[in-house]
């Protein structure tokens, strides 16, 4: 399934690709890309049900950037 | 440049001035002589310090615990800690300060230009005036189905796609289009979420539901815009990863290296070079650069109505050598009339009719203009008996109308069908599309068909938008070399467009799958490096937009078909436009390269000179933070609209 998310304060487009790399990473996560300049974070994931690798995304993006937050 | 800071932003601007001045009080203390004074001064850095730099601590801190060992937080303390231990206190507070000032010009850049992108589209109204059994709700757009009844007053935003039932209006298109001259609206028109009404009250049915609007689909398009990355935009990226590292490796060989060789007494001077070093560590100003001016360009693009559906299609508009057209629709106004009826032998309200019957199921424009000019002679009447209408394509169609078999199409047609006419179905001095109607009927031995009655020919013309040659002349002036007309049309039409805008040259009389073939062979033909844009309306060619290195689909306003096959919407159909948007993208592709070249000329300058020694952390806080804020502004640039540039 394909979804995207708001992602909010996101400072910097380095940041922005860590993030978006280490996402990738997570097993189930078919393809994650992170528009910097839009804040958007678009998620396709093998099972319907993203709530967990949300979480987990979360966890993620706090690590390289504290305040950040996807709604 | 508006600024509207939020509260983040608002705290380090605060944070900033606070170690501003202590940083400047730091300064005055030294003037004075004496060992207090001296004392004194570097609290009052110090105490600065933690104003300006301790939430960059706290993160790096954090930072550390994550694992994020690389981290721009983390450099920037040890290049500033580092100095307070080597007793620079100055120095260790210019770092956090303009380290921080950097961030906070490029925090509010970046919030400039998403402002710039979402205040273009304003495009969503906030409300719809919902019709529920007789009375008038104040709803939500989103909560409106298709199929209801909406009122939209005068001065207000039109909430949703939809076609008007009672009333008109004139309605502003410019948030779409970027084109002021109010369109009229009437009975039976189709309204577009995001314009305004600008006199009638009218009352309409919504067509479409809230998402799938053009408006929602614009926005969506623009806001995904960036995510087609453009060459530079990916070169960037992939430098930022080995960036820091190597910065990193860089000022650790800096720092160890040099007392090996210049004896271990010079170690202190070589940790503060290679320290001075880790400043310029941050790609962030860099790589934030060169996104933002594509995005500011596909920004002030989409303002003048037209829609870049990604940064890699600025680098191909801006590399265009060669223009390939479609003719109708696109260098014509596609309007057909019919202007000609010649009939042979028969009523020309007889012909006429006989072609709208074979026309009636087709939504060509041809075929339209057929059925128009059937009505305007003989009224409303009905078509009775027309059966097995067969299109034939690219070539016209066959049908039975009475009981007999009927074919009109053009040349090609007859001769397929085996129909003869003495003068060879040549009509000089006609610029036009030439229809013919013939009545068939049997088959002789040879299974062709034989022609029991040729009953003559209608022409149908088309005007050339009186923009077309101005457009053309822009683009010369923009340096495309060849411009090419493709036309499913005859060759006299072809020709007498041609030359009247002056093209290079034109392909006329080409199916559908003809232009492919004719677009592969053109593709062939453009030098290397360049690229090949086709223009046309996206109705039918959409093969062919998607063919060419850049489709550019005009008049797309409300079209689905347009806005998903082509690359660049042109979204009023206005030929001049193309040259503007090479225009922009160049400008865009010059400002990406300036600030590619600048910031990493300047770093490598800063890197030469840590390798001689002579770098100080002023200049490399200058290389960091200037050079962004330079390429930032820069950048910005490209989000401007120049004025008169129609």
């Amino acid at each position: 399934m394909k979804k995207t998310y708001r992602i909010n304060n996101i400072d910097c487009p380095n940041c922005a690709a860590k993030i978006e790399s280490r996402i990738k990473k997570l097993e189930g996560v078919l393809s994650c890309e992170i528009n910097f300049l839009s804040q958007r974070l678009t998620l396709e994931t093998e099972a319907d049900d993203q709530s967990k690798i949300i979480e987990e995304a979360v966890r993620i993006s706090r690590k390289v950037e504290p305040d950040c937050e996807i709604v | 440049m508006k600024l509207a800071l939020d509260k983040k932003q608002k705290r380090s601007l605060r944070n900033i001035i606070i170690a501003a001045l202590l940083f400047a009080a730091g300064f005055a203390l030294r003037l004075i002589p004496g060992s207090a004074a001296m004392i004194v001064s570097s609290c009052v850095f110090a105490a600065a310090y933690i104003v300006v730099g301790l939430e960059i601590l706290i993160k790096a801190f954090h930072g550390i615990i994550a694992g994020e060992l690389l981290d721009e937080n983390f450099l920037m303390s040890i290049a500033s800690l580092g100095a307070f231990i080597l007793g620079d206190f100055a120095e260790g507070v210019a770092v956090m300060l303009f380290y921080q000032v950097g961030e906070l010009f490029q925090s509010c850049a970046v919030s400039s230009s998403r402002k710039s992108i979402s205040g273009l589209l304003e495009l969503r109204a906030d409300h719809a005036n919902l019709e529920q059994n007789g009375e008038i709700v104040n709803v939500d757009p989103e909560k409106v189905n298709v199929g209801d009844i909406i009122v939209i007053h005068p001065g207000e935003k039109i909430p949703l796609d939809c076609a008007i039932i009672e009333g008109s209006t004139s309605v502003d298109t410019s948030a779409l289009t970027g084109e002021s001259l109010p369109r009229y609206a009437g009975v039976g028109d189709m309204l577009l979420g995001g314009c305004v009404n600008r006199e009638g009250n009218v009352r309409a049915r919504v067509e479409k539901p809230f998402g799938e609007s053009t408006a929602a689909k614009i926005l969506d398009l623009v806001e995904n815009s960036s995510a087609k990355k453009s060459k530079s935009e990916n070169f960037i990226t992939k430098f930022a990863r080995v960036y820091t590292p190597a910065v990193v490796v860089a000022a650790l060989l800096i720092a160890v290296i040099p007392p090996f060789i210049f004896g271990f007494d010079s170690f202190p001077k070589w940790i503060f070079q290679g320290l001075s070093f880790l400043v310029i560590s941050c790609p962030c100003a860099l790589v934030i650069s060169v996104p933002l001016a594509f995005f500011g360009g596909i920004g002030r693009a989409s303002r003048q109505g037209i829609l870049v559906k990604g940064g890699s299609y600025i680098e191909t508009l801006a590399n265009l050598e060669t223009v390939v057209f479609d003719k109708t629709g696109t260098l014509t106004r596609g309007n057909f009339k019919v202007t000609e009826i010649h009939p042979e032998g028969i009523d020309e309200h007889e012909l006429i009719k006989i072609a709208a019957a074979a026309e009636s199921a087709s939504s060509h424009p041809i075929a339209k203009s057929i059925i128009e000019a059937c009505r305007e002679k003989c009224g409303d009447e009905a078509w009775y008996d027309v059966k097995y209408i067969t299109e034939v394509a690219g070539n016209g169609v066959t049908c039975m109308y009475n009981g007999e078999t009927i074919a009109v199409g053009n040349r090609r047609l007859m001769k397929m069908l085996g129909i003869e006419r003495d003068n060879k179905f040549e009509i000089p001095q006609t610029v036009g599309t030439v229809i013919h109607v013939a009545e068939t009927s049997g088959q002789s031995d040879g299974g062709k068909h034989t022609i029991s009655r040729y009953l003559g020919y209608i022409v149908i013309s088309d005007e050339i938008k009186e923009n077309s040659a101005d457009a053309l002349t822009e683009l010369r002036a923009c340096g495309i070399k060849r411009l090419t007309m493709l036309t499913g049309d005859s060759k006299a039409v072809a020709d007498a467009v041609s030359k009247k805008l002056g093209l290079d040259e034109y392909y006329a009389e080409l199916l559908p799958d003809g232009k492919v073939e004719k677009l592969e062979e053109l593709l062939k033909a453009k030098s290397a490096g360049s690229t090949l844009a086709f223009v046309g309306d996206g109705l039918n060619d959409a093969p062919v937009l998607s063919l060419a290195d850049v489709g550019i689909a005009m008049g797309g306003i409300g079209s689905d078909a347009a806005i998903e096959a082509a690359d660049v919407v042109l979204m009023d159909d206005n030929p001049m436009k193309i040259a503007y948007a090479i225009k922009s993208a160049r400008s865009v592709i010059k400002i990406s390269r300036q600030n590619i070249i600048f910031a990493i000329g300047v770093k490598a300058l800063i890197l030469v000179c840590g390798v001689f020694g002579i770098v100080n952390m002023w200049l490399a806080v200058f290389a960091d933070v200037g050079v962004a804020v330079l390429a930032i502004l820069n950048s910005m640039r490209a989000g401007k609209v120049k004025q008169n540039s129609k």
